[in-house]
């Protein structure tokens, strides 16, 4: 790395070079004006190679600490067996889950502390898992594959995208109730994933920000799963007027 | 410089560098005609004189900065469209797999500003560009192990594509992928080529599924299973998505990292020439490129760039260059006769509306007489399409659409399998050309040996977009490493041909 301490500054000219097509600063798909701090962060970035590299290193290590904790629990699940490496992951996620035949749920409490019963149950399967509000991502899921789940609940989590929606196909025979709601990166492609689920009897779509015609969608997901029950509230599914009349 | 003459001036409020201040000058001079004349000006030209003083100001202060040693200017009128004198690597064709190479070839460098790559495109609007009229599917459902390693290992690019092609500030990269999967529908005497195909696909890693009519009837109630033995169905990883989006994420990554763009064709090679004989005594001419000239946009301008390594991506136009560097030319069955078997060939996608037909669920369904169709959208519209008979290849010097082909090839095998599709409309229609390799219609990746360092990414014949960050990171393996480093992909390299073994995928659409 060249002269590391001194700030090099860079020519607009060069800058301009990098900008292809309109520069929207951090745009997010909210259309609120970003902060002062941001048009800051902005505004060096576009002048010092430092701090476009430091903040680079920023994102690339959010990213790395979100895959890390989204890892697969080998050596849990080789010590242990899958299924209380299913349950350890869960619990360190936040998340909650209920074993098969028993009505007690397993979660941890606001300071991330969870008894360790779990453990002794090493041939309990789960079926009802509650991972809503947590950094649950596509890689996450594969901690949970070979649950017989009947329950799973997704709901807001900010890193479930399309590819997570692609994995739920491992649980096609056994999933009975999916709760996507309130999930920002969840689109139309994701939703057309979900036509593996034949056992599918309650899903939950409401509130997803990135669907272009929500009316459709309803009625299109209902299609394509007879026997579910959609749930779709957060829309506004009002008809709008068509130019004048 | 300003001459101030006749003008009394009152400063009200400036806007621009000066702070506001109030200032009332008055002058009064001779003019021309003896008269001594002031007058006050109104706001207007207030703020007008201001502004002219901005202008001069930054006037004054660009040319000082020209002066100045660091600055752009220099006495000698440059076309500051041509490409730079030298470089490292030019890659010639800038479609998807030329700018996927670029990005990796960025990636893989060491040290900032390691590989100076130029990528070399002469048609910005794309207009027959093989990328961006594709249908743009992707799928692991190939009988070739390379072809399965190549598509899965884009698709798991493409999973996290904003951690690779993301750049800050800009939008995230929104590829718009359908997970809906692939449906290839086998009849009896093909039932079998499925079967081993499955195989390979699962031990390769490809999430794939076979299933008897009943089960295919029960998952598509829409399709006609009369004449249906198996049917293999990708449940991850297969869908399709926008190329026009992968291509500009691969493009301005690639800028962003300092690649270079330039606009022009591509007119001729200077080369050395080493003339060698081979074991069994025959003499070749061994060539080397020297220079790559781009010739600019309606001129006949043209720039010889000094370059090491040349990267052939030109897509459906790779013979060309082959052509321009005199390779191939010899007699048939020896090496100075190894020419590049890659040509383009046109193929037909139409869009049809059908209000009946399938919904939400419907994959990209191949089917084994060779039709396939894919939705489009949530509108009902569907686009389809075929590869025609050998002997009945259509014309490629254009782009033009033959309606008559759907009429008569693709809507009775569509009606027949989805009976829906009786009744439907075709709204539009495209073309493109595939780089269709006539060898083995695989992908053709690594060096001629009769070119030193030309490099050829070419010949995926109608896979190249789904393929296409597989095959750029392995060509800038290839380039900067010297060897496959993540895939081994020597069994798609130029023996093949030399030895006439064709490497044959028998899934082709």
């Amino acid at each position: 790395m060249a002269a590391p301490l001194v700030p090099l500054q860079r020519f607009c000219k060069l800058a301009s070079l990098h900008v292809c097509g309109r520069r929207r600063l951090w745009s997010s798909s909210v259309a609120t004006p970003p902060s002062l701090y941001k048009r800051l962060l902005l505004a060096l970035t576009q002048r010092f190679y430092d701090v476009e590299i430091l903040l680079n290193w920023r994102s690339q290590l959010k990213s790395q600490a979100l895959q890390k904790k989204n890892a697969y629990y080998h050596y849990t699940q080789e010590h242990y067996g899958d299924n209380v490496a299913s349950a350890y992951f869960i619990l360190n996620m936040h998340g909650s889950f209920r074993y098969a035949g028993q009505s007690e749920w397993f979660r941890s409490d606001s300071s991330g502390k969870f008894s360790w019963d779990f453990v002794n149950q090493k041939d309990s399967l789960l079926e009802e898992v509650d991972l809503g509000r947590t950094v649950i991502n596509q890689m996450g899921l594969g901690n949970l594959v070979g649950n017989p789940l009947r329950t799973l609940s997704l709901r807001g989590c900010h890193e479930v995208d399309d590819w997570a929606l692609a994995r739920l196909h491992v649980f096609q025979d056994t999933l009975e109730e999916l709760d996507i709601s309130c999930c920002p990166h969840i689109t139309i492609g994701g939703l057309a994933a979900l036509r593996n689920l034949k056992g599918l009897r309650r899903l939950n779509v409401s509130s997803l920000p990135r669907l272009g015609s929500p009316g459709l969608v309803i009625i299109m997901l209902e299609e394509m799963l007879p026997l579910c029950q959609v749930t779709a509230k957060g829309y506004d599914l009002s008809l709008t007027q068509l130019g004048g009349n | 410089m300003l001459t101030w003459r006749n003008m009394h001036v009152t400063v009200r409020t400036v806007s621009g560098l000066l702070n506001s201040f109030r200032v009332i000058r008055s002058r009064e001079c001779m003019c021309a005609h003896g008269r001594i004349r002031t007058f006050t000006t109104g706001r207007i030209l207030h703020n007008k004189f201001f502004k002219d003083l901005e202008n001069q100001f930054n006037a004054a202060r660009d040319k000082v900065a020209d002066a100045l040693p660091g600055s752009q200017w220099s006495p000698f009128e440059m076309n500051p469209n041509l490409p730079p004198e030298r470089a490292d690597i030019v890659i010639i064709g800038g479609g998807v797999i030329g700018w996927s190479i670029a990005y990796w070839l960025k990636k893989k460098e060491r040290v900032r500003d390691g590989v100076k790559v130029i990528v070399v495109e002469k048609d910005p609007t794309y207009s027959q560009a093989s990328t961006v009229l594709s249908a743009g599917g992707i799928r692991q459902q190939f009988s070739l192990t390379e072809n399965i390693q190549l598509s899965l290992a884009s698709a798991d690019f493409m999973r996290n594509i904003n951690e690779h092609l993301g750049v800050l500030n800009q939008e995230p990269v929104d590829l718009q992928f359908n997970h809906s999967g692939y449906l290839f529908v086998a009849n009896e005497s093909v039932a079998h080529i499925m079967e081993e195909n499955y195989s390979t696909q699962r031990f390769a890693g490809a999430k794939v599924s076979l299933l008897s009519p009943v089960q295919l009837k029960e998952k598509f109630p829409w399709i006609n299973t009369e004449d249906v033995a198996l049917a293999s169905y990708g449940m991850e990883n297969e869908g399709w998505f926008d190329p026009w989006t992968l291509l500009n994420a691969f493009r301005q990554k690639a800028i962003s990292m300092g690649v270079i763009q330039s606009i022009g064709e591509v007119t001729g090679f200077n080369c050395t020439l080493n003339r060698m004989e081979t074991v069994d005594g025959e003499t070749v001419d061994v060539k080397r490129i020297k220079h790559v000239n781009v010739r600019m946009p309606n001129s006949r301008e043209y720039q010889p760039v000094e370059c090491a390594i040349v990267v052939n991506a030109a897509g459906a136009f790779s013979a060309k260059l082959v052509d321009m560097m005199g390779i191939g030319t010899g007699p048939k069955d020896t090496l100075s006769g190894l020419a590049l078997p890659v040509e383009p060939r046109k193929r037909f996608i139409y869009v049809f509306n059908c209000p009946d037909g399938p919904g939400l669920d419907c994959p990209f369904l191949v089917d084994y007489s060779g039709i396939y169709f894919r939705r489009e959208g949530l509108g009902g519209n569907y686009i389809t399409g075929t590869s025609p008979e050998e002997d009945a290849e259509p014309d490629v010097s254009n782009l033009d659409v033959d309606h008559e082909f759907f009429q008569e090839k693709i809507w009775p095998s569509l009606a027949h399998r989805v009976p829906a599709f009786e009744s439907l409309k075709v709204t539009s229609a495209w073309a493109g050309y595939y780089d269709y390799n006539t060898f083995d219609q695989n992908a053709i990746l690594g060096i001629h040996p009769l070119a030193q360092n030309m490099f050829f990414a070419t010949g995926f014949s109608g896979h190249g977009l789904q393929q296409s960050p597989a095959a750029g990171r392995a060509v800038a393996e290839l380039i900067l490493d010297g060897s496959y480093q993540t895939l081994d992909l020597n069994g798609l390299g130029f023996q093949r041909i030399m030895a006439k073994e064709p490497l044959l995928e028998k899934n082709i659409v």
